[in-house]
Order: structure tokens, then sequence, then C-alpha cells
């Protein structure tokens, strides 16, 4: 039942673009076409899952052991940005596919706030090791979901005649913002 | 020394204005829009940053001919971190309350795009002085953002000013909550547009 709850409020109710403002880089900048949005969803998801179990067991086995948990933000980014490099190479390997499809993502997800926050916030609440793959799946989905919202939303307004004044990313952030403000009727689930 | 004067000032004020982090270059949304809740908090974070700014800015200056070229965006994180966790400790040592309501997003002044930005476009090629003033100047810009967007999202929803009342029965709660901060910096974006256009 706890994980079922964090599955859901992780998506909706909490959903990490819109309600906890994390991400907000390639939310503006990869919404410009659903199947992009879909691409780089799919890249964070995957890197994300990956990254919450090695910081999981790096927090427990190896920075609180060693006492040394004022070292987590610099030992978390570096993990972070080796695990994306060493994800791209073995991702060439093994399914060049996959590769093809993600491969142009992976790069930009060491710059991506939410994987770091996420990784923090884990470690913050407490989670054990499957509430934490869980729930960092479940905030990559939620990712996932909005870029691709808001990917369909961005199609639309290009064919429409905004005026010259917000063109660009300010009509993009009061687009963000009202699909903000319909998320928060999720927030009463959980 | 006149002459010598004004490019400096004009490296400072390019940060501020021409190459405004938030409203110009659009980088380091989230904490942007995260942080900027109240006026105070939002400078709490701007000043967080400008400080990790610079210093890591004159480091990198310092250590540009040492550090290898190929390996240079890990060394700049690993110098960048080491700031922002000094910036952590000071925090939660000093201004708990701030500590705990910027929460996250201290340590987040990681990956925060100005920063590696300011360091690999300026701090690798200019000299100490320079690239310290450099990161004053972005800082400065990035605080007075936050700042301003703080002061907006404060007064439309709570009805204050740095916790000051300005008038009695609050205000409309949408705008401290997040989709307030979209609101609120889209149409900031704009207003900037029109008068930064103005003066050219």
């Amino acid at each position: 039942m706890e994980i079922f709850a964090i599955i859901i409020g992780s998506i909706f109710a909490n959903n990490v673009v819109l309600s906890q403002s994390l991400g907000i880089c390639p939310f503006l900048g990869v919404s410009n076409k659903v199947n992009t949005a879909a691409g780089m969803g799919a890249a964070v998801t995957f890197v994300m899952a990956i990254s919450s179990l090695v910081v999981y067991l790096l927090q427990y086995y190896v920075l609180v052991p060693l006492g040394i948990e004022y070292m987590q933000t610099i030992v978390f980014i570096l993990v972070i940005a080796a695990l994306v490099q060493m994800v791209e190479i073995v991702l060439k390997k093994i399914s060049p596919s996959l590769y093809q499809a993600l491969g142009i993502f992976l790069p930009l997800i060491t710059t991506n706030c939410a994987v770091l926050g996420v990784a923090l916030l884990l470690v913050q609440k407490e989670y054990n090791m499957l509430e934490s793959v869980v729930y960092a799946t479940s905030i990559a989905l939620g990712f996932a979901l909005a870029l691709v919202i808001m990917a369909g939303l961005r199609e639309r307004l290009e064919l429409t005649g905004v005026p010259k004044g917000v063109k660009g990313v300010p009509i993009a952030l009061i687009t963000a913002g009202i699909l903000a403000m319909a998320f928060m009727g999720f927030s009463g689930l959980v | 020394m006149q002459k010598y004067m004004g490019k400096n000032l004009k490296i400072l004020t390019d940060g501020i204005l021409k190459n405004n982090p938030t409203f110009v270059l659009v980088l380091g949304m989230c904490p942007t829009l995260a942080t900027t809740t109240s006026a105070a908090n939002g400078m709490g974070m701007g000043v967080a940053t400008l400080f990790v700014l610079v210093m890591s800015n004159i480091v990198i200056s310092l250590l540009k001919n040492v550090i290898p070229d190929k390996v240079r965006i890990p060394a700049y994180i690993v110098v960048i971190s080491s700031f922002v966790t000094v910036v952590q400790l000071l925090m939660q040592a000093y201004v708990q309350d701030l500590y705990n309501t910027l929460g996250v997003f201290i340590p987040l002044i990681v990956v925060n795009c100005i920063i590696l930005g300011r360091a690999e476009a300026f701090a690798s090629k200019n000299g100490v002085w320079a690239s310290a003033l450099d990161g004053l100047g972005v800082g400065l810009g990035f605080t007075l953002s936050l700042t301003i967007i703080g002061i907006v999202r404060e007064v439309l929803g709570n009805g204050q000013i740095f916790g000051l009342d300005i008038w009695q029965g609050g205000g409309a709660l949408i705008f401290v909550l997040s989709p307030g901060a979209f609101f609120v910096l889209g149409y900031l974006m704009v207003v900037f547009r029109k008068l930064t256009t103005k003066t050219n």
C-alpha cells in the first residue's frame, strides 16, 4: 500500500516538474516536439532508476559507515556524471537500436537537476532500497508525462498567433503555469 | 586607467543587464521557480549562488593552466561542489531557518547551469580579477532577478514584502504555489524584454 501511495504521489500529486520545480531546463528545452519529448522522458527514466539504486548503495554502505555524509553532494554528482557516461557506452554495445533512440539525450541528463534532486530526496526521506527505486522510477515517469503533455501543447501553440512580446519562453512558462494548476487537482489523491 | 575602469564596469553590468541569467539567458530555472516563494527566500538563494559563483570563478581561473583540457568539466564540477558544500555547512550553522526552507535546492546549486556556464565561458579564458568581477556581475544579476520575482510573488500571494504587511487579509495563495512561479516569471520576462528593447 505504501508503495502504491509513493507511485501515485510522485507521478501526479507531487509531479517533479509542475509541483516541485525540478528539471525545468529540459522541460523547457526539449518540449518542442512530442517525439523528442518521449525520447528524453525514456532516457531520464532509465538513468534515474539505475542511479537511485547506485546512490542508495553508496549512501548506506560507503558514506554512512565512513561518517562522511557531508561529502554527499560531491560524491553524488560525480557518480551520476560517471554513470551517465557508462550507460551511454554500455547501451552502445548491448543495444544499438536503443542507443540510437536515446543517444543524443543521455549527455544532457547530467545537467538535469531532477536526477541529483531525487538522489538527495530519497536519502532525506529515508526510503529503503525497494522504495527508493520505485520512488525514483515514478518521479521519472511523472517527468516524462509532464514533458509529453507540454510538447503536445507547444506543438499546438506553434500554429496559433501568439503576440510578439510573449513568443518563445514566456508563453511556454505561462502554459506550464496553467498545466501546473491542472495538476494541483491531483493533490487530493494522496 | 579610465579605459581599464570602463572595461571592468562593463564586465560587471553585462552580467546584470545584457546577459541577465534569468530573464535573457533563461538559465538556472529550477532554483528561480522553486525558491522565490518570498522576497527573503529568493534573495537568500541568490546570495548563496553569488558566493559559489565568485569563489568557483576565482579558483577555476587560477587553475586554468593546471587542469588538462580533456577532464576540465569534471574538474570544474568538483571545484563547484566543494564550494556548494561550504555554503551548505555555513547556512546550516548560521541561518538554520533559511536552510530548512531552501532544503534540497542548496546542494542543487551544483547543477545550476549558470555556474558551470561561467566557468566554461569566462573563467577558463580570463584572469583572476576579471573572473571574480564576472562572477560578481552575473551573481548580482541572478540575485536581483530572484529578489524581484520573490517580491512580486510575496505581494500577490501574501500581501507582504520581506514579511511586512502591505495590506490586511493576505492575497491569492496560488502565487506562492508552483503555478504562480511559472506565471510571474513568464510575465516578468515579457516586461524585461519590453524595457530592454526600448533602451536599445
